[in-house]
């Protein structure tokens, strides 16, 4: 749509803009100051410039959970975003079975972050779950207290079951306003139903797919409470995450400067990756 | 079912060729809404049977069903008090996200600006911060203006990764609106604020309704910051089932009936919007 070039535009901007500086600008500067000083008790603070985050940076055990943590959302995505744009093809678009899907499909959503832990942490255990005993009963070796391997397809499950709806009404959003003489015309060609994804479907998506990519990305690298409250970051370290170590530092050791010198650099990759993710979908654009 | 498979199945020669088609379809989506609803119907059957039986039986259906620990919770004022504060701050985050977003996302879809594809990617980027470590400079924050304890602080806190969201999402809504309609109303004498108000909010009712699912959504299901905001007051349910849980052991039955009654509200708002959701969000930014 053509826009009008008006500064004045910013007086509409200005209340979200006083609202988000507040919420973020303050805290941030609060974090920046703790990152570069060693606070002794109150009062007594000694400037020491980037020490912290060399500290951060060589620290083995937070390279080895920035590892896991990429792993972990390239697999999220590589999961959750094929996934979700199947089970939104497969939806009914119109009448009550419509409404139906999209309520049924929108209800893990809608469930807190730890209660999401709470009935994982049952549903998966291998005594008393339905999950646990089903995977154990088909003959596979299953504890995700024990295992490495069964702690990660315990959480990727999860977090497939909470947000694969995002996607799914995302996409179907997305899907829902493709005007119906694309299709028609696809019909008079012949296209088969690959092509009409390939050509139609999928190029109409790329607004809502990039919001997908970029919120699962955002949420899955900082996932914390689910695998809190479900693994605890074990068996071992294997499910460690960035935010279960930060929190570890921050809270269980109650070492700040590193911890904020750490949210730091957690914060700069995420906005790195995310712009990174942001400018390939943008660059593609031009493609029919 | 795609829409475009079941028109063609109305087509005579098509028809033989597409039972088998919807089959796989149905049953792939039906094995798909199986494996969403099976963790939720765990929690159900959770909160109906007593803490023991939970911890010791793994029979599909409930055992020995009770409706004691919902009966625990709704005359338990620490609980259902808890109950209405989470519903107030996610109400009072709702409306003042709506109240900020409407405006800001009618000057990104109707101007351009100094700026303004930055202070999107800006808004945006705020929902990166891990909370981790800002959650004590945001209790110095709310704590130093006075809100620590009340349900504007998280309403207030939680704007920061709803916001960004609200304004992308009625910006969609927006740019489906040709801008023909804005100035023929200005034409005829309206002012802007009086013509926004009458005349363009009711044209984008359902994208406003969509929107305030999800700034609902991402409030209601957040926890840290609701718990690091509240202590007694304003605590919300979210943080009642965590003392719970770390004070007196792990009662299962009452955590699960606790959990259930959290996602009764949501349910209840996505029937409002469920027939709105698939209209036209997929044209905005980005």
């Amino acid at each position: 749509m053509h826009k009008l070039d008006d500064n004045r535009a910013w007086l509409l901007v200005v209340p979200v803009f006083a609202l988000v500086a507040f919420n973020a600008v303050i805290p941030l500067m609060t974090v920046v100051n703790y990152s570069l000083q060693d606070i002794f008790g109150p009062g007594q603070r000694v400037f020491i410039g980037v020490e912290w985050f060399r500290e951060v940076l060589r620290d083995p055990t937070i390279q080895a959970s920035f590892l896991r943590q990429v792993a972990f959302s390239a697999l999220v995505l590589a999961i959750q975003i094929p996934l979700g744009i199947a089970i939104a093809l497969l939806l009914p678009r119109v009448g009550w079975k419509s409404s139906l899907a999209i309520i049924l499909i929108a209800i893990p959503l809608l469930v807190p972050f730890n209660v999401v832990g709470t009935i994982w942490q049952v549903y998966a255990r291998p005594d008393i779950g339905l999950l646990g005993r089903g995977i154990n009963a088909i003959g596979i070796d299953y504890n995700y207290t024990s295992s490495a391997v069964s702690a990660w397809i315990t959480l990727l499950l999860m977090d497939t079951w909470h947000w694969t709806p995002l996607v799914i009404l995302l996409a179907f959003a997305g899907l829902c306003s493709i005007p119906e003489p694309y299709y028609q015309a696809a019909r008079i060609d012949g296209a088969s139903r690959w092509a009409v994804f390939r050509h139609i479907e999928l190029p109409k998506l790329r607004g809502v797919l990039t919001i997908a990519i970029l919120l699962r990305f955002m949420d899955s690298f900082m996932i914390y409470t689910e695998p809190f409250v479900v693994t605890g970051g074990g068996p071992g370290s294997s499910t460690t995450f960035l935010s279960v170590r930060l929190v570890n530092m921050a809270v269980g050791q109650f070492d700040l400067g590193p911890a904020a010198a750490f949210s730091l650099i957690y914060f700069l990759a995420i906005l790195l990756f995310s712009y990174v993710f942001y400018t390939i979908l943008k660059m593609n654009e031009g493609e029919p | 079912m795609t829409v475009i498979e079941t028109r063609l199945a109305t087509d005579a020669p098509a028809r033989a060729a597409f039972p088998t088609r919807r089959l796989v379809a149905a049953c792939v989506l039906g094995a798909y809404l199986i494996f969403q609803a099976l963790p939720v119907y765990w929690i159900v059957r959770m909160s109906l049977m007593t803490p023991g039986n939970v911890m010791g039986r793994s029979d599909f259906l409930p055992v020995e069903p009770t409706f004691d620990n919902y009966r625990t919770i709704f005359t338990d004022p620490t609980w259902y008090m808890s109950f209405l504060n989470q519903l107030a701050y996610v109400c009072l985050n709702t409306a003042i996200s709506l109240a900020v977003a409407l405006p800001a996302a009618y000057a990104f879809s109707r101007y351009r600006f100094l700026g303004d594809k930055h202070v999107f990617f800006w808004l945006f980027s705020n929902r990166m911060a891990p909370p981790a470590v800002f959650l004590l400079p945001f209790f110095q924050l709310y704590s130093a203006v006075g809100l620590f304890d009340t349900p504007w602080a998280v309403a207030l806190a939680h704007t920061l990764f709803v916001v960004p969201l609200a304004v992308w999402i009625l910006e969609g809504f927006m740019s489906g609106i040709p801008r023909e309609i804005d100035e023929t109303a200005l034409i005829d004498g309206y002012s802007l604020p009086r013509f926004f108000v009458t005349i363009f909010m009711p044209l984008i009712a359902s994208g406003i309704g969509v929107t305030a699912f999800f700034c609902f959504m991402f409030s209601w299901i957040e926890l840290l910051l609701a718990r690091t905001l509240t202590s007694v007051d304003a605590r919300p349910l979210v943080a009642t089932m965590t003392r719970t849980a770390s004070s007196s052991g792990m009662d299962w039955g009452l955590l699960a009936a606790a959990g259930v009654l959290t996602i009764l509200p949501g349910v209840a708002v996505i029937w409002f919007v469920r027939n709105y959701i698939a209209k036209g969000f997929a044209l905005g930014r980005v």
